[in-house]
């Protein structure tokens, strides 16, 4: 290792001029508040209290102990494991077929990505709004369909084993099409004489060519999809404040909305944080392990 | 046994085209909503389109809430937002990626690693932050905490790496000062990464809830999203109609932006993936 000696002072003025406001942002903004939530999650502070204690890991214990902080990660847990699947594997059907259209009738492969697309570009608070209309037990669409069909209907939003499915499938519809793009990427890149070569090699069309071409070749794709997926359900927040608040009952609280509850309502700051780096840990192993299939996709090409 | 499961073309067609009616459902159910007279709402039966058309949802929309109000506050604060993110985002990666100094990559760990922090973390330092200095109910409230777009950085200093260093060294030969090198060359370059990175930012602020409602308590500094709540919540949230109608004007902004140009948009929200 070389000493350097110190670069010119215009010359350090300039850099301080270019990189020094994103970095005060970053430390201001990221980096120092993420260190005060982890301090914070070791105390009892309430928001507007005068002084807080040292108490440990109990917040910690807590939310993994008491029913409803256990709920919380539970429903989070739940809604996850529901909804990357669902999403991802109705986006690749979708894909797969959008794909297939585009090779007869472009606009209508077009029209069909557009429609599909639809929810990730609505704003979701809204179309919430919509979907609280739909599933309304009353007056709402699908149980007047329900009822048609001489089922009996049901309280979607407000029936305790239901409610998570619900916003699961609100969850589902919004994240499809975002997925259905990421795969059709996908499917564009595949080239197409591997496809000659493996009808060559006597690999019959449809679900055959499917597992032994296509499949593997979206290996990389399918990686991302899942981890990007998975990151954005984790994040589930905008419908649960809108339609259930968390319940009835907590059943359908998740991590983020208690931690929203826990700090912004009932103002305990210290729980709300160790609720946060809870969240934050899942958060970041995806992220981390989506960083390792970024690094993957590179090798491949 | 494979092909036997084969679908028909014909019937996988069917298929796509039920799903997409599946996904353009709650879109057409709200305009149908927005426009049906109250008493075909709560009307048994089902009636897919009104008997006439009922505009005095809308008009009540707007009188029950300050609606325009909050679309200018979403226009005020994605602009903010995305105006500041530039401002700091861009000098800072281009020295990233055109500049030798011995912090550079130290700053650029700091990048990779704010990359890995959702912003929901850093909520409630920031609020105590804020609420310290008596930040809390105004526009700065709902700009500052995104001003430092570590996404940003991120994406501009990849595409300024692209840039060859010999268009850099000649602006420096032909007497331009770093600043103008910055503003003049690297940023009209960098054209199509920053359109992409303006939808990305815009789409995520405008749909934003969790931070207004953190951060905001008084209606008339409220966003589309956080509004559409107030509504919902007070007493005219049950006439059904003008919801439907305030959802529909708050939704149809970034809808028709999709629209018009939905190359680009796709683009700029499916580079969110990257962004922890």
């Amino acid at each position: 290792m070389t000493y350097r000696l110190p670069p010119a002072v215009g010359e350090a003025l300039t850099n301080a001029w270019l990189v020094g406001p994103a970095t005060v942002g970053m430390l201001v903004l990221i980096f120092g508040p993420v260190l005060a939530v982890a301090v914070l999650s070791f105390t009892d502070y309430q928001l507007g209290a005068q002084g807080f204690a040292w108490i440990g890991l109990e917040n910690y214990t807590v939310l993994f102990t008491d029913p409803i902080g256990q709920r919380a990660v539970v429903n989070t847990l739940i809604y996850v494991a529901i909804v990357m699947p669902a999403s991802m594997i109705l986006a690749l059907l979708v894909a797969l077929g959008v794909h297939r259209v585009a090779s007869w009738n472009a606009t209508l492969a077009g029209v069909l990505r557009t429609a599909y697309f639809m929810p990730v570009a609505g704003t979701l608070v809204a179309m919430a709004t919509v979907w609280q209309m739909l599933m309304h037990p009353n007056v709402g669409l699908f149980n007047q369909v329900l009822g048609l069909t001489g089922v009996p209907g049901q309280e979607w939003l407000s029936d305790r084993g239901i409610v998570l499915y619900s916003l699961a499938v609100i969850g589902i519809w919004e994240t499809v099409g975002y997925n259905m793009v990421l795969f059709l990427a996908g499917l564009t890149a595949i080239p197409e004489h591997l496809y000659d070569a493996a009808e060559i090699d006597g690999v019959r069309p449809g679900w055959d060519r499917f597992w032994t071409v296509t499949w593997p070749l979206l290996g990389p794709t399918t990686l991302f999809v899942l981890v990007v997926t998975a990151a954005r359900a984790f994040r589930v927040f905008e419908t649960v404040a809108t339609l259930t608040q968390g319940g009835p009952g907590f059943a359908s609280d998740t991590l983020v909305y208690a931690m929203y509850r826990e700090g912004f309502v009932y103002f305990k700051a210290g729980y709300a944080s160790a609720v946060t780096m809870v969240f934050f840990v899942f958060v970041l192993t995806l992220t981390l392990v989506q960083f390792g299939v970024l690094e993957r996709r590179v090798h491949y090409r | 046994m494979i092909s036997r499961f084969r679908i028909g073309p014909a019937v996988a067609l069917a298929f796509l085209l039920l799903g997409a009616a599946f996904v353009l459902l709650p879109f057409f159910w709200m305009l149908s909503l927005s426009i049906k007279p109250a008493a075909e709402i709560f009307a048994p039966g089902i009636d897919l389109f009104p008997s006439r058309i009922e505009w005095r949802n809308y008009a009540k929309a707007f009188a029950e809430v300050p609606l325009h109000r909050f679309l200018l506050n979403g226009v005020v604060v994605c602009a903010g937002i995305l105006v500041f993110q530039i401002i700091i985002a861009v000098p800072c990666s281009y020295a990233l990626a055109h500049r030798q100094f011995g912090l550079r990559w130290v700053i650029f760990g700091l990048v990779l690693a704010g990359l890995l922090v959702p912003y929901h973390v850093t909520a409630i330092p920031v609020f105590l932050g804020f609420a310290e200095i008596g930040l809390l109910d105004t526009y700065p409230a709902l700009i500052i905490p995104f001003i430092a777009s570590v996404f940003g950085i991120f994406l501009f200093r990849q595409f300024f790496a692209t840039v060859p260093a010999e268009i850099i060294d000649a602006a420096r030969i032909d007497g331009l000062s770093e600043t103008a090198i910055v503003w003049r060359i690297a940023f009209p370059n960098a054209w199509p990464a920053v359109s992409a990175f303006a939808i990305f930012s815009v789409v995520a602020h405008w749909n934003d809830l969790f931070w207004p409602l953190i951060a905001i308590s008084d209606p008339n500094l409220a966003t589309p999203p956080r509004g559409i709540l107030f509504f919902r919540d007070e007493e005219a949230g049950s006439d059904f109609g003008p919801l439907m109608a305030a959802a529909t004007v708050v939704t149809a902004p970034l809808v028709i932006a999709f629209l018009a140009a939905q190359r680009k948009f796709v683009q700029g929200i499916t580079m969110s993936g990257l962004k922890g």
